[in-house]
């Protein structure tokens, strides 16, 4: 479609530089982008500009961004790597984290269990130095209760034999002797 | 007077802004010569506000980037890693191109690369790099390009032929493409947009509106295409440069 458009283009071309005015001359002005005129200017204005430009581009512009291209990616590897190694630094601290706790816990339940034991073995010694004593004391005690017992029954017997000679004397009127009535007391 | 502003090869017309000459030769400075100027003007003052050497690119600084990345896969996809000696070669080329493609189509503006002298500069200069540089590098066996390896002996004269026929003619498809691409696109635009007047000034504004309707959406549409078409052309011819400089570094590697 663009090539049959550049024919319409040429074919153009002559009829609108017929209607220029005061071109009385039959001479047709030449087709502009052939016109030979401006060859040599067009050809040395198009070297100059395009080897100011490669000057320009080779030795600053391109050099700055491929350094700027090449700096980035440097960073950006950089930062992946450091942040890798960061990642494994804190991966190992949790790891010996847990375990030092795990070691801790061990550690605390093995003197909670010896403390318990020493705790255990003291209260007891202490619990049969005190049931020693207190059963030393009761012996004690009880010892006192039969004496006193004992006592209490020996006056009994001396009262109820005096008891039992004055009874006799003021019914009969007989001195009775004492060893005689404790022999009837006892025989009932 | 609306005859003349309305034709469509005025546009391609050269004037002289500044009396020049070297010799017998007239290298005066025109309105071509400007426009290439301020595409250099351009170019320069783009790379300059773009190249700070931020960490995080800009916007400026991002497309910079991203051209020179793009330009050095297609030389490296093309010719190689060896081939990115050419790099700024190829960079200037496509990068002069492109903005000499995209000022023209500024109105009013003067398309540089509408000149077929321009065209074919550009393209001998590639031509000269490839032979120069091939028959620097490779010496006499630079003719295998002409001499292809692993093709029966019968027809190796006539394969020969043909190559040497589309080497010659590359210098030509090279310059004409591009040339005719820019050429006939802005002649297509100044018709259009030209009918587009026409029509209200021969027919007054309420018929005249009505028939400038299609070729005023011929010319918006026509607008964004040549864009297009100022970038794949400027593509096109470093592209091809890239394919010609492969074969200066590797000749008989068809």
């Amino acid at each position: 479609m663009l090539n049959a458009i550049t024919l319409i283009g040429l074919y153009l071309a002559p009829t609108g530089s017929k209607n220029v005015p005061g071109g009385e001359h039959i001479e047709e002005t030449p087709f502009p982008p052939f016109d030979p005129t401006y060859f040599p200017s067009q050809i040395f204005w198009l070297l100059v500009s395009f080897f100011i430009l490669y000057f320009l581009l080779s030795k600053i512009f391109l050099p700055k961004l491929s350094w700027a291209i090449e700096e980035r990616s440097a960073k950006i590897s950089d930062d992946i790597e450091n942040a890798e190694r960061m990642q494994r630094l804190a991966q190992d601290a949790e790891t010996s984290y847990t375990e030092s706790l795990a070691l801790a816990r061990t550690k605390s339940n093995r003197v909670a269990e010896t403390t318990r034991q020493a705790v255990d073995a003291e209260l007891k010694l202490e619990m049969d130095a005190e049931n020693k004593k207190a059963s030393i004391k009761a012996k004690a005690a009880e010892d006192h209760i039969k004496s006193i017992r004992n006592n209490a029954m020996k006056n009994l017997e001396i009262v109820a034999s005096d008891v039992a000679q004055t009874a006799v004397e003021s019914l009969t009127g007989s001195k009775v002797k004492i060893a005689e009535v404790k022999k009837a007391i006892k025989e009932g | 007077m609306i005859a003349a502003g309305l034709d469509p090869i005025a546009q391609f017309e050269i004037h002289k802004l500044l009396e020049l000459s070297i010799g017998k030769y007239d290298i005066s400075f025109t309105n071509s010569s400007l426009m290439m100027v301020v595409a250099v003007l351009s170019i320069s003052l783009w790379l300059l506000l773009s190249s700070k050497k931020s960490l995080v690119p800009g916007r400026a600084q991002s497309i910079a980037e991203i051209s020179y990345e793009f330009v050095a896969d297609m030389v490296k996809s093309a010719a190689g890693k060896e081939g990115l000696k050419f790099f700024p070669f190829v960079f200037t080329l496509f990068i002069f191109i492109l903005f000499a493609n995209l000022l023209g189509m500024i109105p009013f503006f003067f398309t540089t690369t509408s000149h077929i002298i321009v065209t074919f500069t550009l393209a001998m200069m590639v031509m000269s790099l490839v032979i120069g540089y091939g028959v620097f590098k490779n010496g006499f066996r630079f003719l295998k390009l002409f001499w292809p390896s692993g093709i029966p002996m019968a027809i190796l004269p006539f394969v020969s032929i043909l190559e040497i026929i589309s080497f010659v003619s590359r210098p030509i498809s090279l310059s004409v493409r591009l040339w005719a691409n820019m050429f006939a696109g802005h002649i297509l635009l100044k018709l259009f947009a030209g009918f587009s007047i026409m029509m209200i000034t021969g027919l007054g504004f309420f018929p005249g509106a009505l028939g400038a309707i299609i070729p005023y959406a011929m010319t918006l549409a026509l607008t964004p295409l040549e864009f297009l078409v100022a970038f794949v052309q400027a593509y096109v011819f470093a592209l091809l440069t890239c394919v010609y400089l492969s074969d200066a570094l590797h000749p008989g590697h068809h």
